[in-house]
Parts: structure tokens; sequence; C-alpha cells
């Protein structure tokens, strides 16, 4: 229980978020909830009151046309204003921060993650940066992507399974893919969700803040090994990071 | 009116089986519904034994597994999971809320003598019953029922065991039955209103019906081709929904390829988010006429309720990829989506609203109608607020697929829709019965199914916004799940105890049928043109032709003899 409250924040609470972005999507789902909190209470206490208030009783007629007020109408322009404010200033730039910006440069650490039926295939570029080929013809158990061994840059691409090495401080960019079904790509702590869609790729970007050992999940059924269909992704500092990969890289 | 003097004729399966009468098809489509509700209520409470203790045997149902020890396979669990949504969805709430209420109650309120097509009617149910059937089959198909949620994703969905391609098979005549219910209800709603009865003396039910019927028969057709396509995927060898290259348990896949898996995603969610007004606009006819009757007052702001259902319709067609946000689509795509999903909330609160204001002044009778109606409002307000933070695109990258999702629409469909239908079984059960069900069976039933609702659905946002993912056979295996385990327990105690809490209303709905109080035409004392017939009405529903004189909701009028003055009666 000690190593897994880490993650907790209390009833009704988002997990812990050790990513530079995940502010912005806390924020704003914390501001919705005010809101909808705001306005649930609200209608509710009207809702009871007016109920009391108008209870069927001896004495007591109903009227015809009683509402006057223009209340209902404020309020639904105050909701939508309260919402188009919320879509522009948090919304929009959270996703943006989270999904559009593609980070560039030598910094930046690249890794493919292929997902299978039930288990993540992590594949590094290795020293040269470039990741070797793959062709489907090629797939065997012993080479679960059907790496290429005549390409000269597969020599030193690094492989595991289930098991997911980064470095904290520096931007990430996962080239995600699957090989059979539909799968999620789901860290809570990083606040990073992604489908895996065969035939397609699509990049996962985050940045993390803090080291530590977390669960890769998958969020899209993809069959009865789905609920076990567990990584770990371990985010650890740069030298840590160094060590890992030179250790798992392939002896040329 | 001549088909009234026949009734007497006809054998006894052609008035009870194969009747084209509406109000029997009604009654069939109602009591096939509230089976299949019972049915795919039984499967999640099972599916919750192993979502609260995970790994136990299953009591009483061990014997179902003696492969495995008496517990619960993950083949199984994600059957019952898809078979839950399914029969719920397409067997449950929408022949509820469509063919029964509609059916039933549509004809009678607008004046009409039957359907415009009582044959096309009749085929509309039978055809319905054959998928709902095959549905059920499909738990003896080898491998088992369908198994890749009710959304049947390829490609996971393609490479699934035979239930899959029944499940197929099922829905083709479930939205065929659909189409022609629709077709039918349009046509009858523009031809056959009674004399005087414009549209805008419509009741609001009818209203709701009528827009419901138009998504129907517009949002059905892309899923019945989408589900054929995906039949054909499966038994004749296509690729439509099949890339190139895909390589399944280490053995590259023997298909042509070239197809999208997203494809089906859209496909399916442009049926399946009207689908979800589908399910709520009746609910809203429903209630708004128990208020409108039990508050004795008109409704507040009757054409801002029959423009918002309308704009709602409209909208419902233009937001289907907010379900979608995460399947890899562009900013501007999922901007946009966000920006009409957020529009789609305007509509939607102007009716719950109408709805609150509408009780203010009223004299409210507390009787169980109302309090189902009643509790409506917070619990659907309560699905719809928590639509907001999933329609947010950002927030939705936490949201999507967990838990968060389930709780938000089960508040718009369960504690919300199946509670305006339990509204309306109680209030028009004298119409079609002659006999009232009894009050306080009726009250035993309502105050704990609104506990023990949100005993299941509050704890699940909360266990969603912990990040814990919908569709996990055993979710304790990750670790962010193990500190929110509990609420599972508490959700599953509370599920079992929900069935518990239906047993009065099965109880006093048999009871009542043969031995409930005596009514007389309109005991609620009601203004809309169903009243104005016998009850039950006979075949042809009205003694007369009924003319409408006034607006559905003339309660309390001033100067007027008495507090309701009925849309038929020409002096008030």
């Amino acid at each position: 229980m000690n190593e897994t409250s880490q993650y907790y924040n209390g009833f009704g609470g988002l997990p812990v978020d050790i990513s530079t972005h995940g502010w912005q999507i806390d924020k704003l789902f914390y501001s919705v909830h005010i809101l909808m909190i705001l306005l649930f209470v609200g209608w509710l206490s009207f809702l009871i009151y007016t109920l009391i208030k108008f209870r069927q009783r001896p004495g007591h007629k109903a009227e015809y046309n009683p509402v006057k007020t223009k209340l209902g109408s404020y309020l639904e322009v105050g909701v939508a204003l309260v919402e188009v404010s919320l879509l522009v200033f948090l919304a929009v730039p959270a996703w943006k921060a989270a999904k559009t910006l593609r980070p560039t440069g030598s910094n930046v650490v690249q890794v493919r993650v292929v997902a299978e039926q039930f288990a993540w295939n992590i594949h590094f570029p290795g020293k040269d940066g470039v990741f070797g080929n793959t062709k489907v013809e090629l797939v065997d158990i012993d080479n679960p992507l059907g790496l290429d061994p005549e390409d000269p840059a597969s020599k030193d691409d690094i492989f595991t399974i289930n098991d997911l090495h980064l470095p904290i401080d520096r931007p990430i960019y996962i080239k995600l893919t699957s090989k059979d079904v539909i799968h999620n790509f789901y860290v809570p702590v990083l606040r990073v969700k992604q489908d895996a869609v065969p035939g397609m790729v699509y990049p996962v970007i985050f940045q993390a803040k803090q080291t530590g050992s977390f669960d890769i999940a998958c969020a899209q059924l993809c069959g009865l090994g789905h609920y076990r269909m567990k990584g770990a992704i371990t985010m650890e500092t740069e030298d840590d990071f160094q060590t890992w990969l030179s250790e798992n890289a392939p002896s040329i | 009116m001549s088909d009234h003097n026949h009734e007497h004729h006809l054998p006894f399966w052609r008035k009870y089986i194969f009747s084209v009468d509406h109000k029997v098809i009604g009654i069939q489509y109602g009591l096939t519904a509230l089976t299949f509700l019972f049915f795919g209520f039984c499967l999640i409470m099972m599916l919750r034994w192993q979502l609260a203790f995970p790994g136990k045997e299953v009591p009483g149902f061990g014997w179902l597994f003696k492969n495995s020890g008496g517990i619960m396979p993950p083949e199984f669990y994600n059957q019952l999971g898809a078979m839950h949504g399914t029969i719920m969805v397409f067997l449950g709430v929408v022949p509820l809320a469509v063919g029964a209420f509609g059916n039933y109650l549509m004809p009678l309120q607008i004046g009409a003598p039957d359907m415009a097509f009582p044959k096309l009617n009749m085929m509309s149910y039978w055809v319905n019953l054959v998928g709902g059937v095959l549905m059920l089959a499909s738990f003896f198909a080898p491998g088992g029922a369908a198994s890749s949620g009710w959304t049947s994703y390829p490609p996971l969905s393609v490479i699934a065991t035979t239930g899959q391609t029944m499940w197929l098979l099922s829905m083709v005549f479930l939205i065929t039955s659909s189409l022609l219910g629709s077709i039918n209800f349009i046509t009858t709603i523009v031809l056959m209103r009674a004399k005087g009865l414009s549209f805008m003396k419509m009741p609001f039910f009818v209203w709701a019906q009528f827009i419901t019927a138009f998504l129907l028969l517009l949002a059905f057709p892309p899923l019945e081709g989408a589900a054929i396509l995906q039949l054909m995927d499966r038994v004749a060898g296509t690729s439509f929904f099949l890339p190139t290259g895909l390589v399944v348990g280490g053995e590259a896949l023997a298909v042509s390829g070239g197809g999208n898996a997203i494809l089906w995603q859209h496909l399916f969610w442009f049926l399946a988010h009207p689908e979800v007004y589908v399910l709520i606009l009746p609910a809203m006819g429903i209630v708004a006429e128990i208020i409108a009757c039990n508050t004795r007052k008109p409704l507040y702001g009757y054409r801002s309720l029959v423009y918002a259902a309308l704009f709602l319709g409209f909208m419902s067609f233009v937001v289907w990829a907010h379900h979608m946000f995460l399947t890899g689509m562009g900013t501007f795509m999922s901007n946009f989506f966000m920006v009409t999903t957020m529009i789609i909330s305007i509509p939607s609160i102007i009716i719950l609203t109408v709805l609150i204001i509408s009780l203010w002044g009223g004299s409210i009778r507390f009787n169980v109608p109302t309090l189902f109606a009643v509790a409506f409002l917070p619990m659907f307000g309560l699905g719809g607020l928590t639509g907001l933070p999933l329609g947010f695109n950002a927030t939705d990258i936490h949201l999507h697929d967990t838990y968060y999702v389930i709780g938000h629409f089960h508040y718009v469909v369960a504690p919300g829709t199946i509670f305006a239908l339990f509204a309306g079984i109680y209030h028009w059960f004298p119409k079609l019965t002659g006999r009232q069900m009894n009050s306080f069976l009726g009250k035993l039933h309502f105050w704990p199914s609104l506990l023990f609702m949100n005993g299941i659905f509050m704890p699940m946002l909360a266990y969603g916004a912990a990040g814990v993912s919908r569709r996990l056979y055993d979710p304790t295996v990750y670790a962010h799940a193990q500190p929110v385990q509990w609420m599972n327990v508490v959700m599953s105690i509370s599920a079992w105890s929900l069935a518990v809490a239906q047993l009065p209303f099965i109880i006093n709905f048999f009871y009542s049928i043969f031995k409930g109080k005596k009514v007389q035409e309109n005991p609620w004392e009601a203004t809309t043109l169903e009243w104005a017939a016998p009850s039950p009405p006979p075949h042809g529903n009205f003694a007369t032709e009924p003319v409408v004189y006034r607006g559905p909701y003339e309660y309390s009028v001033p100067g007027a003899p008495k507090d309701f003055s009925p849309q038929f009666q020409k002096e008030s």
C-alpha cells in the first residue's frame, strides 16, 4: 500500500502528476468541477426549496403564469460564457501542450513503442539515432517486431518488452503503433493517453519532472488479456538512463 | 373508426400476438424491453462480483465456470460487459422509450385511431424480437457471445469468435426495426393529428418522439451499413477495417489489408451519439408531461422546450467525434468537436432549467410518478454536467475510457432515463389497465432506488478520476487502482441492493394488473388527449373522433371552473 499510495490524491482527486504539461489538464479538470458543483448545488437547492414551498396542501393553489423572471436566460448565458472561457483559456492551450507541440533538437529522446496482444514492445534506435527497418514477413518469436538484419541502422537498436526506461527533464517523443488490434498507451501520472492503432504511427510527447517507476496501462479493450497488458515505465536521471542504455545495447 | 367494430371478430392470435393495434404492439415492446432490461441488469450484477472480489469464486454461479474452478474467466467477463451494454441500449431502453411509450401513447396523444402503417408497426416489433433472440442465442455460439465491447471496435471484433457475427446480424435486425418504426412515427405525427392539433399544441412528449424518430431515421443507416461491412470483413474476406500488415499472435493475418480501423469508429459514433439523445429525449418528454400534470400549472416556456429539443436533435449529428479525441485526430478536428460539444450543452441546460422552473408556482402532488420525474432532474443534471470534462479534449486525455465515462453516461441513462421510464409506467398504468399501481409499494421502490443508484455511480466518478480504466477484468493489477479498490465493493453492493429495490416494483406491477384500484379514464385529471379515451382504449382508440381546442397544458386557467381544461373539451 505504501508504494501504491504515491499515486493517490484522495477521494475524487486525480492521481499525482509528474509531467511538465499535466498541470494544465489538472487545472481545467478542477475548474470545470467547480463550475459543475456550483451549478449542481444551485439547481438542487432551488429544486428542493421549490418542492417544499409549492407542495400541494389545503388552501394552496397553483398559479397559471407565476414566473416573470428572466433568471433562466441569464443563467444560460452565464454558463455559456464560463464554458467559452474555459475552452479558450484552458482547454485549447492544454491540448496544444499535450498533443500538438512536436519537440525538436538533439535533446529529444526518441523511442518506438509497438503494442501487441498483450505486451508493449520497446524499440530504441541506439547510438546512431536511426531506427532499423522492420518488415511484417520477418516477424517471429525471436524477432517480434520483424527487424531487418540487413539494414545497417538496425545493428545497434535496443529492444525490451514491457520495460521502458526514460530520462527525466528531457523531452520524450514516443512513436506509437500497434501490430494487431487497437490498444491505448496510458500512464496516469504522466497525463499521457493515446490510442495505438495498427497501420498508423502516432506521437506521444511528454517530459517528466520526477524519477520513479510506474505502470503503463492499456486503456482500450484489446482482448481477454487486456487487463494484464501492463508495462513498466521507469523515469530516471540522465546518468541512470545512459547506464541502462549501455547495459541493454546489443554487443556488436 | 370502422375497425372498432371488427375487434370482437379477431381470433386470439390476431388480437394479442400478431396484432396491428399500436397499443398491443406497444405493450409487446414494453414487456419484451422490461425483460431485456432485467436480463441486462443480471449480466452486470454478475460482472460486478468479479470487480469487487477479483479472482474469487462466483457464489451460486460457480458451475458455469467448471474449467476455472468457479472463477469467472476473462473471456466471459468481456462477454458480460459487451452484452450488458448492447442489451441495455438496443434491447432495453430504446425499445421501452420509443417502441413501448412512443407506440402506445403517441397516437393517443395526437387523437389518431392507430399508426399510419399498422402492419409496418407489427413488423417492426417482430423484427426487433428476432434481433433480440439472436442476441441472446449468441451466448451459445462457439466461444460465447460478442466480447469486444458494445462498441465492437475492429480489428479486435473482426478477429473475435463467432458470437461477433451473431452480434452483427442481430444489429442489422434491430436497426431495421428502428427504421421501420421511425418512418411510421414521422408519418403518423405529420398526417394523423386530430382536428385542431397544430404542431405547437402537441404535448411535448409527441415532440420528443418526433425528433427522436428523425434521429433514428438519419443516424441508424450508417451503422447498418457499417455492421454489414464488418460482417463482410469477418465472413467474406474483405478488409474495410483492416489495415495492411496485421500480425496477430506472431502470425501475419491472411487478409488483403488496405482498410482503416478508425473508419468503423466514425460510422459507429455517427449513430451512437444521436443515439444518446434517442435515449434521453423521450425521457424528457415523459418528465414534462408528468410535471405539468402534477404541478397543476402549464409548463414554463413550452416553446423554448420545443426549440431547444429541435436544436439538440440537430446538433447531435455534429458532435460524434468527441468519443474519439485519442484516436490520433488532429488539433483542428479535435477543437471543432470540442466546440460543438460545448454548444450542445446549452440546449440541454435550457431543457433542464425550463423543467425545474416549471415547478415554481405549482401545487405539487407528490405521487409516485412525480417522485421519479422530479428525481430525474438532478440525476440527469449530474449526467449532463459530468459530460463537460469529457467534452473538453484536454481533460479527456486523462478521463477517456476511465470509469468517469461510465459514471457519466449511466447518470444520464440509469437514474436519468430509466427513472423517467418508471415515472411513465406509474403515470400511464391506469390508461393501460384501468387500474392504479399501489402507491406505498411505489415509494418503497423509489427511495431505495434513488439511494442505490447514487451508491453505484457517485463512487464510479471518483474511481474514474483516479485513473482506473473501464473493461478491466482485474483492475487491482494496476498500482493506481489499488487504493480505490474499496469503491468497487461499495458499487457492487449498491448494484445488488438496487436489484432488491426492484422487487416492490415487480410485485406491484403484476399485483396491480389484476388487483389494483379501479379508476376512471382520467384519474390524474390531466389535459392531454390520451385521457379522453376509455381505459384501456379499445381498438380504434376513441369513441368519437376528438377535436382539439387548446394547448396541451392548460391547468389552473384563471376563471375556469376546474383546475384543468382538457384539450378535448370545448368549454373549460
